[in-house]
């Protein structure tokens, strides 16, 4: 297997550059988002507002304009993602009449950008809308209306960055890529090449054999897991907060189902290309539903029964578990229950097949 | 079998260079129309490079040749009008069935549908395909699959057809039979160039070159070169000319 | 020209025979339909949090009521310490928890002024951020509803207007992107693959012997596949229309006409990996390596290109599928018009342009 050239190569650089590619690029913080500004008032509320929304860290001016048109055409191209808008005579009719609309419109095709930049921008104009207040109501006078203050606060990733939360879940995804294929092409290759009839004339029993590719498979996964583990500490400082022999245990029982998997694909294929092709299919679906790039809990419900077949998406939950929050062993257990007795299934459904094929 | 003194090909010192290595040097030789060339070698002395050349298949670096009365540099696509190919794999296509393989072939060669039904009836006659005519070739046996392979080589009616290796694998009997097709062919006009390395069919050719390091050693028919090595079969002829040779084994 | 309808015909005939691939060809996209616009999506729906109640009281209650009665949340009453919600939060069983004190209604009634805790599980920072603004925005609902009558002055109201896609849904943005991941698979793997498996099975040099002359190679072997792509792309967008209810708002000529862009230059693509693999599998490896992974990762559908930084934002430049992205998300979301998008088109048309000179290049040089 190591004298495959490709074959270590593969091992740690493919890793090593999607670990840095991906994280890089899989980064849904929502910031920098564009804004542009209708001002038809030019008053000194419209501008305190403008520059508070500006400062606040989260938006960028698209535009500063007087135009509606313009602004419209902002948000068609893409250069805004929402246009606020202050109608002529903002702050005198807010004077009179005690309360103004102002308009806001906003890009909706990314939904979560949407959905948090509008609640940004509302979040900041009703802090100012307060400070106005307490500005414009003569000191002294009391306050009589009730406010309720919401004080969040965030655990476990307080800096709210994207890397703690995907770097795992990244490594997850390799590793299934790296250990299923290997174990799927390993076999079908022996069959292309007829070494399997030899073995199958030897008095080696059919588990022994399977074993016997097992171990190696384990040992590469450990090596590429550590490196994987070494790699994020090193490149991105994540620090599990949680035990790593944790990770280690699940990792194991992980590799187990896995290795069963890409056996069960193999037994199915007689060619390289057919083992290839079947396994990117699989490997598409299970990344796409496991819960890395968008959460399991949005998922219909047929959906959710359908992922938690996979046992990659309990991987990454663990992993985002384990590292982020520090769960424990008995937190994971009905994790590390079901991707055993997943593992049991494929392995003897690869076995029981592999009997009948030969 | 006849040999006409019509030249159907001709080279001149043809020579094939890459960057350092010279892999075809100065070769000079004619084919006659009708004949049955044999060109041997051992492996990497520069047969499959020449017969490229020959081919229109790669440019050569200096030299001439003409083939089938065409320049190779100025003429190559009248060249490939007007010769065939079978190659070490057979050239068929295995998920198509042996009628549609013809079909195309003739297609390629801008044979009008008139022409390749009739074509194909021919074909699939003589080689008793009847059954197998919509078949997928992949369902052929071996010998089946060259027969029909040197049969659609030829189904446009080429001056010259050039054989790559055609008998890999295939057992003695079923070898006899491939010839005899070839012999066919040569018959009604259609020069045959073949490489092999089977040195026994060699004794099929009106005349043979044996090239080593890229340059033809010995060129002439069978007897001749027995007379002149002093051998009793080509194999030792081979042999006494292989003792020369400086280049082994691709 | 009878040369090369004979050729094409043999093509379809090799893409029709092989049912495995066809079944990958079609299956792809419908699968990635079905997840992405029903099974994928970023929308918060009914998120697993915990509320404890410490006051007990009307003020409580009703805000309670009002977030049990909101879609985003499926509450659970429990009175949890902080190391409870700690422990709740690591078995992953709730995302967040609302703490009312004690003393809420009376601090409110009293001291016109209480608060609320919000704690989230911020591994993932979207989600927890998205969840606390909803029950920030609720909260803030009911205390305008305490003073109905004194309603607060100098209030400053935003009207709000979510363009192209007022629903939130998750399928309009992964729509385009799913588009251009079909198309490209299509033509460039199946494409390269191939023409490299005629370069293995020593079919090629049959080809080239003959008079057809190489340009017709290639044709004849794109062929199919811009066939099969078309029918693709119609496929996705009969699905998208009427199972995902993504309308399509702008012209459907233009939308096909620069898909057409992408066709081409994803068949020039599936060309130049032919000219540099020599196996069916390096093509397959090189089509993914070469045109997937960037496509996946560059292209913004999955990842927004806007946070990447410069580096990748550069390279995103050169993938085609950005600018496809761009284009379909404008053409078919927003109904704009060409005026919108003459320079991506433009682009993409170099891009045709560029790919395939370079590939008919190398693939001519590859010959000699």
């Amino acid at each position: 297997m190591f004298r495959d050239k490709g074959f270590t190569g593969r091992l740690f650089i493919a890793p090593a550059i999607q670990l840095i590619l991906l994280p890089m690029a899989a980064n849904y913080t929502i910031k920098n988002i564009n804004i542009a500004i209708v001002d038809h008032d030019h008053s000194t509320v419209s501008q305190q507002l403008s520059n508070k929304i500006l400062s606040s860290g989260y938006f960028k001016l698209a535009d500063y304009t007087d135009f509606n048109s313009k602004a419209g055409a902002l948000i068609e191209n893409d250069k805004a993602d929402l246009v606020l808008e202050f109608p002529s005579g903002f702050e005198k009719n807010m004077i009179r009449e005690n309360n103004q609309k102002i308009a806001i419109q906003v890009n909706a095709i990314n939904g979560v950008k949407a959905s948090i930049g509008f609640g940004y921008l509302s979040g900041i104009i009703a802090d100012y809308n307060n400070n106005l207040r307490l500005q414009w109501i003569q000191p002294g006078r009391t306050n009589t209306m009730p406010t309720i203050d919401v004080v969040s606060s965030y655990w476990y990733n307080p800096s709210l960055t994207y890397y703690i939360y995907m770097v795992p879940a990244i490594l997850v995804s390799l590793i299934t890529g790296i250990a299923g294929l290997s174990a799927a092409f390993n076999i079908v290759k022996e069959k292309e090449m007829g070494t399997i009839e030899q073995i199958n004339v030897t008095p080696i029993k059919k588990y022994e054999f399977i074993l016997g590719k097992l171990i190696p498979f384990l040992a590469v996964g450990t090596v590429v897991f550590s490196f994987g583990l070494l790699f994020s500490w090193v490149i991105y400082g994540i620090k599990p907060l949680g035990n790593i022999a944790v990770l280690y245990l699940f990792m194991y029982v992980f590799l187990f189902a896995i290795l069963g998997f890409g056996l069960l694909i193999s037994t199915y294929s007689q060619t390289q290309q057919q083992a290839n092709s079947i396994m990117f299919l699989f490997m598409m679906v299970f990344n796409m539903m496991s819960g890395l790039y968008t959460p399991i809990d949005s998922m219909p419900g047929w959906a959710q029964v359908i992922t938690h077949l996979f046992p990659i998406s309990y991987f990454i939950d663990v992993m985002r578990m384990v590292v982020i929050k520090g769960s424990g062993i008995h937190d994971i257990r009905m994790h590390i229950l079901f991707v055993f007795l997943i593992g049991l299934v494929l392995n003897t459904w690869a076995v029981l097949n592999y009997r009948k094929t030969t | 079998m006849k040999m006409s003194k019509e030249i159907v090909i001709r080279t001149n010192k043809l020579t094939k260079r890459f960057d350092d290595f010279v892999a075809v040097d100065e070769i000079t030789f004619d084919v006659h129309k009708g004949e049955i060339f044999g060109f041997l070698g051992a492996n990497g002395a520069g047969k499959t490079t020449a017969m490229r050349m020959l081919c229109g298949l790669s440019i050569p670096t200096s030299g001439e040749a003409m083939v089938a009365g065409y320049d190779v540099f100025k003429q190559p696509d009248e060249i490939k009008q007007n010769i065939g190919y079978m190659s070490q794999k057979f050239s068929l296509y295995e998920d198509l069935s042996v009628k549609e393989n013809i079909e195309f072939y003739g297609g390629i060669y801008g044979l009008s549908n008139k022409q390749i039904k009739e074509k194909s009836g021919e074909l699939i006659e003589r080689l008793g395909l009847h059954n197998e005519a919509d078949k997928l070739v992949s369902s052929l046996p071996l010998g089946w699959k060259q027969k029909l392979s040197f049969s659609v080589a030829i189904v446009h009616q080429p001056k010259i057809v050039f054989l790559d290796e055609p008998t890999g694998g295939v057992d003695p009997a079923m070898r006899r039979q491939f010839w005899d097709l070839i012999y066919d062919a040569a018959d009604k006009g259609i020069t045959i160039f073949v490489t092999t390395h089977y040195l026994d069919e060699a004794e099929y050719c009106n005349r043979v070159s044996i090239m080593v390091d890229g340059k033809i050693e010995a060129l002439d028919s069978p007897e001749g070169l027995r007379k002149t090595f002093s051998a009793s079969n080509m194999d030792e002829v081979f042999y006494k000319l292989a003792r020369k040779a400086k280049r082994s084994a691709d | 020209m009878k040369q090369l309808l004979s050729f094409i015909r043999k093509e379809f005939i090799h893409v029709w025979r092989d049912p495995k691939t066809l079944v990958m060809l079609f299956g792809f996209p419908i699968v990635q339909i079905v997840l992405f616009g029903f099974a994928l999506t970023n929308e918060i729906k009914y998120a697993n949090i915990v509320v404890v109640d410490n006051a007990k009281d009307v003020a409580s209650q009703q805000i309670i009521n009002k977030i049990e009665g909101s879609k985003f949340f499926s509450v659970q009453k429990t009175l949890m310490t902080p190391s409870a919600i700690d422990a709740a939060f690591k078995e992953g069983k709730i995302k967040l928890a609302v703490v009312f004190p004690v003393n809420f209604n009376t601090d409110l009634l009293h001291l016109n002024k209480a608060s609320i805790q919000v704690i989230a599980d911020a591994s993932d920072p979207n989600t927890a951020t998205q969840l606390s603004s909803y029950i920030t925005t609720i909260v803030a609902d009911y205390q305008a509803q305490l003073s109905p009558t004194m309603s607060a002055p100098y209030s400053i109201v935003p009207e709000v207007r979510m363009l192209y896609n007022p629903d939130l849904k998750g399928a309009p943005n992964f729509v385009p992107g799913v588009m251009a991941m079909v198309l490209l698979l299509v033509c460039v793997m199946m494409t390269s693959v191939s023409i490299v498996r005629e370069k293995e099975l020593g079919t090629m040099e049959i080809l080239l012997v003959s008079p057809v002359k190489p340009l017709m190679v290639i044709i004849a072997k794109a062929i199919p596949y811009l066939v099969l792509s078309i029918v693709n792309l119609g496929v996705i967008l009969v699905l998208s229309v009427y199972a995902l209810d993504v309308p399509i708002k702008g012209s459907v000529l233009l939308l096909v006409f620069e898909s057409t862009l992408l066709i081409l230059t994803a068949l020039a693509l599936g060309l130049f990996i032919s000219t540099i693999t020599s196996s069916q599998q390096s093509a397959m490896f090189a089509s993914m390596l070469g045109m997937m992974l960037p496509t996946m990762l560059l292209s913004g559908y999955l990842f927004p290109i806007e946070n990447m930084p410069v580096v990748l934002q550069v390279i995103s430049n050169i993938v085609p599928a950005r600018w496809y992205y761009v284009i379909v998300k404008a053409v078919m979301l927003k109904g704009l018009g060409f005026a919108s998008i003459w320079k991506e088109t433009l682009i993409l048309a170099g891009m045709a342009v560029f790919f395939t000179g370079l590939s008919l290049r190398n693939f001519k040089i590859r010959l000699e």
